[in-house]
């Protein structure tokens, strides 16, 4: 890695390279890497205001005891009086739809369908992805696929509208326990986010291998690189499983099979094994792209190249192999025997082995270096620490007689969004300051960035952090209302949600600063610490870059 | 010809259901409960909370009263609620004397490199970065001590894992437990197989009695104190899950399947849970408490409830059975339906 050094040219410099088709046909039927990776990230952000819209209205209504909120908007949304159970219910389609925005149309998309396809192919020097038609189908099918599932919401899931399932989607409550088409439609929207991950996965394997430039081994492809070529595998291998069991569920809702029915010789347990089958790579897939870009944000500002390089990269390979198989984790109580959870038990402590190594490698690259602390570099700093603290209540939660306990309280609420809403958001936000000058030709303003950085880090952690404490007094999750013995917590926690949302206020000032009056920025803003071949193109890049490919020494 | 007759009809009523059903809901003034009397949740809990008072004999049994912040949450605490079960001690050691430190330990030592680094490689400090890209004894150090901190930490986990599924001994009482939405239902086979349905109470009952709300049910699971219980668990339609976190004790009801695990509690008092499985609108209202008795006492509340205590003759008189069986057997909404 250390060696790549391109030619150093500025390849725009062709007569052709810059002619963009018509608005219509070069944002409806776009062919283009960089245009089809930018309408995933405005997709993601729509999403994400979305899913973090609905949080809002999750933490509002729980910032203190009893229903203050959900029979009104219940009302609002049946347009007639709505029930308590009407209101429980739409308790339950917010956490789904909270839940399933997150992974499938906020996270997935900002970084594989974002930062993937804009970044993979500037990284390794091609032109374009390998199937540039296929890369337009895929972001196009998450668009229906975002409908079908808003569109459940207001179609009869059971006792009230909408899918009332949890983003698991668990048989029997999401088969015969929720009669109506909202829980088809929200498979059916998985169906199509699925279909879609999955030719995204095919086009950057295919990219990955085979349109690398000349020179560029698979020893020295950037870190980013790797992790979207583990990540590509592990959708690969995993959505089909996934898209085969909610498939099964399909046919158990509608045709009458009885694949996860006990009555008719089926196991409702069967569902949570191939859903967590899918499900456990699924959280790695979100987090992986993230470990590739702070690799290369701690390299670029502490001008200093990766420590342990082949190390990092065979990490997120380990990390992705034993993805595979811990997932009965997420069952431990379900009623399995005792060496099936002592060996899930144990796998999944061995994780923490190769995310160590992830981690020490990331301090060692820092070690000696010299270090500035732009906005993107705060982003990458409060990651490290946050998804330490994120991996820690893993281990915890790992040991399958310690979860006997913790098992769907808001202990694992507050684990999985310390390595999610503060490791993945983090990596994504990271990103996203690293990249924003080079995807659009202007800086965004570095005093509101690290406003940002802080108060939206100092308002996850109030957020999150309570709820460990939640969790282990006993408190379950996707509960709408609680004894006032939880109180306090849930108060503070609430207080933490409105302080990161001025935090994420200030990032869409930031955002709106930088095209109204941002500085435009040379190719390399970031000097000579950012070593990829990015950096060797304008800002923004050419439409079409590489028309000469570079050589890698 | 009659059998063919009898299909349709039963065809016929299986596609008019679900539309019964959900003319129900769009007329909720109609059946079943009056909604303008009470919210759906409080009229439905009404009539099965009238029960017990009605049903037990007072001379037998009385319901204990909670000892505060035993066996239920305390609000602003950040640890573990108080644990009254063996391996509910050694669960909770485990984690405070093992798995905290841990935790803390690796946490501190990442932020103290952290700050470390920041300080003393800022550009201000260290203009010129060294090149150094690869240490292997570094390297090896920091894959090694994290597989023995995990050694060190699967050693009691894993032997705790193996207590837990320690079975029951033959002689063990049984308690069959089903959830339903949204209630839960305790069987006691061992004593004459009478069932207890078990549903939260509402805010004004569970005050009168000196009670948590939405943590105190009307009729609560019984067990006799420092003895392990087999409970064999289990649903009715959807996945519950059974759990009571002063005894390090969660287990899914899943239908279709019995799930067996053994719970003892070493001390008398009432024990609070909640329903840990997504199971629907009400999913954060069907509490479970957990009375723990001596033997006497808990074979008086058995005699209260028309069950045989074990070892004794079967002398109960079978009509006074059969009356507090259907009393405390009617499910809440059949319960509803009679009582309109």
């Amino acid at each position: 890695m250390t060696t790549i050094t391109a030619d150093g040219h500025i390849d725009d410099h062709a007569h052709d390279a810059d002619h963009k088709p018509a608005f219509f046909q070069r944002w409806f039927m776009s062919t283009n890497h960089k245009d089809i990776g930018t309408l995933y990230l405005i997709f993601a952000i729509v999403a994400g205001i979305i899913g973090g819209g609905i949080s809002g209205l999750m933490r509002l209504e729980l910032a203190e005891p009893g229903i203050q909120y959900l029979q009104a908007w219940a009302t609002m949304s049946n347009g007639s009086e709505a029930s308590m159970d009407q209101a429980y219910h739409l308790w339950n389609v917010l956490i789904t739809a909270h839940g399933l925005i997150m992974v499938f149309f906020m996270v997935m998309p900002a970084m594989i369908g974002g930062f993937g396809n804009w970044f993979v192919p500037l990284m390794i020097g091609a032109p374009d992805m390998a199937f540039p038609r296929m890369n337009n189908v895929s972001f196009w099918l998450l668009v229906p696929a975002l409908l079908l599932l808003l569109g459940s919401s207001f179609v009869p899931g059971g006792t009230g509208n909408g899918a009332g399932t949890g983003w698991t989607v668990y048989a029997p409550l999401s088969t015969s326990g929720s009669i109506g088409p909202a829980v088809d439609m929200a498979i059916l929207s998985l169906h199509l986010a699925g279909a879609s991950s999955i030719l995204g996965a095919i086009n950057f394997i295919t990219t990955i291998f085979n349109m690398r430039a000349p020179g560029m081994t698979l020893h020295k492809m950037p870190l980013f690189v790797w992790s979207v070529l583990v990540t590509a595998f592990l959708l690969l291998l995993s959505l089909p499983v996934l898209a085969a069991a909610i498939t099964m569920l399909l046919t158990d809702r509608n045709f009458g099979t009885t694949f996860y029915d006990a009555a008719g010789g089926g196991d409702p347990v069967l569902y949570q094994h191939l859903f967590w089958f899918f499900g456990h790579p699924e959280v790695y897939i979100m987090i992986l792209p993230g470990f590739g870009m702070i690799s290369h944000i701690i390299s670029t500002f502490s001008r200093k190249p990766i420590f342990g390089y082949l190390g990092m990269a065979y990490a997120m390979v380990a990390i992705g192999v034993v993805g595979f198989v811990v997932w009965a984790h997420h069952m431990f109580t379900t009623g399995m025997s005792v060496n099936v959870k002592m060996y899930f038990t144990a796998a999944t402590m061995v994780i923490a082995v190769p995310t160590g190594i992830k981690i020490f490698s990331w301090i060692a690259t820092m070690w000696g270096g010299s270090m500035t602390f732009k906005t993107p570099m705060m982003w990458a700093l409060g990651f490290i620490f946050m998804f330490t603290i994120g991996g820690v209540t893993g281990v915890v939660l790992a040991n399958g007689g310690i979860d006997d306990n913790l098992h769907d309280t808001y202990y694992v609420v507050a684990h999985f969004h310390y390595v999610l809403s503060l490791g993945a958001v983090f990596s994504i936000f990271a990103g996203f300051y690293y990249w924003f000058p080079k995807m659009s030709g202007r800086m965004y303003s570095e005093l509101l960035g690290q406003l940002h950085f802080w108060i939206f880090f100092i308002g996850v952690n109030i957020l999150f952090f309570p709820q460990h404490f939640l969790g282990q007094q006993g408190m379950p999750r996707r509960y709408a209302d609680y004894p006032e013995q939880f109180a306090y917590w849930n108060q503070i926690s609430s207080i933490g949600y409105a302080v990161m949302l001025v935090g994420v206020l200030i990032f869409f000032v930031n955002i709106a600063y930088a095209f109204v009056a941002g500085r435009r920025v040379e190719g390399n803003y970031w000097g000579e610490g950012a070593t990829t071949l990015e950096w060797t193109l304008s800002s923004p890049p050419p439409f079409h870059q590489f028309e000469t490919l570079p050589q890698i020494k | 010809m009659t059998h063919f007759l009898k299909a349709w009809i039963l065809a016929i009523g299986l596609i008019l259901t679900p539309t019964a059903l959900s003319a129900q809901e769009a007329l909720p003034s109609a059946p079943v409960v009056d909604p303008a009397a009470a919210s759906e949740l409080e009229a439905a809990d009404a009539p099965a909370a009238a029960a017990p008072a009605s049903g037990l004999d007072t001379a037998l049994y009385t319901p204990m009263k909670p000892t505060p912040g035993i066996g239920m949450p305390v609000d602003g605490n950040i640890d573990f609620q108080e644990q009254f079960s063996p391996t509910g001690e050694t669960a909770h050691w485990i984690n405070n004397a093992i798995l905290v430190p841990m935790m803390f330990g690796v946490s501190l030592i990442v932020l103290f490199l952290l700050f470390w680094v920041v300080f003393r490689f800022r550009r201000g400090a260290n203009p010129e970065p060294s090149k150094t890209t690869h240490n292997t004894f570094i390297e090896i150090i920091w894959t090694v001590i994290p597989v023995l901190i995990l050694v060190v930490i699967a050693v009691p986990s894993i032997s705790l894992l193996a207590r837990q599924f320690e079975p029951a001994p033959e002689e063990a009482l049984t308690v069959k437990v089903t959830g339903y939405q949204w209630y839960w239902g305790y069987g006691y086979p061992d004593n004459g197989d009478f069932e207890v349905i078990s549903n939260m109470l509402p805010e004004e009952e569970a005050e009168a009695r000196g009670e948590p709300f939405q943590l105190a049910a009307d009729n609560r699971m019984v067990i006799p104190v420092g003895k392990p219980v087999k409970l064999l668990i289990t649903a009715a339609d959807v996945i519950h899950s059974f759990a009571i976190p002063s005894a390090w004790f969660k287990l899914d009801a899943v239908p279709g399947r019995i799930n067996e695990k053994v719970l003892q509690i070493d001390r008398e008092g009432v024990y609070y849970g909640q329903c840990s499985e997504l199971c629907g609108a009400r999913h954060s209202f069907m509490p479970i408490t957990v009375e723990v008795l001596s033997e006497e006492k808990f074979n008086n509340w058995v005699r209260a409830n028309g069950g045989t205590v074990k070892g004794e003759a079967e002398e109960p008189v079978v009509t006074e059975t059969a009356a507090v069986d259907t009393t405390s057997e009617i499910a809440p909404a059949d319960a509803a339906a009679a009582t309109n």
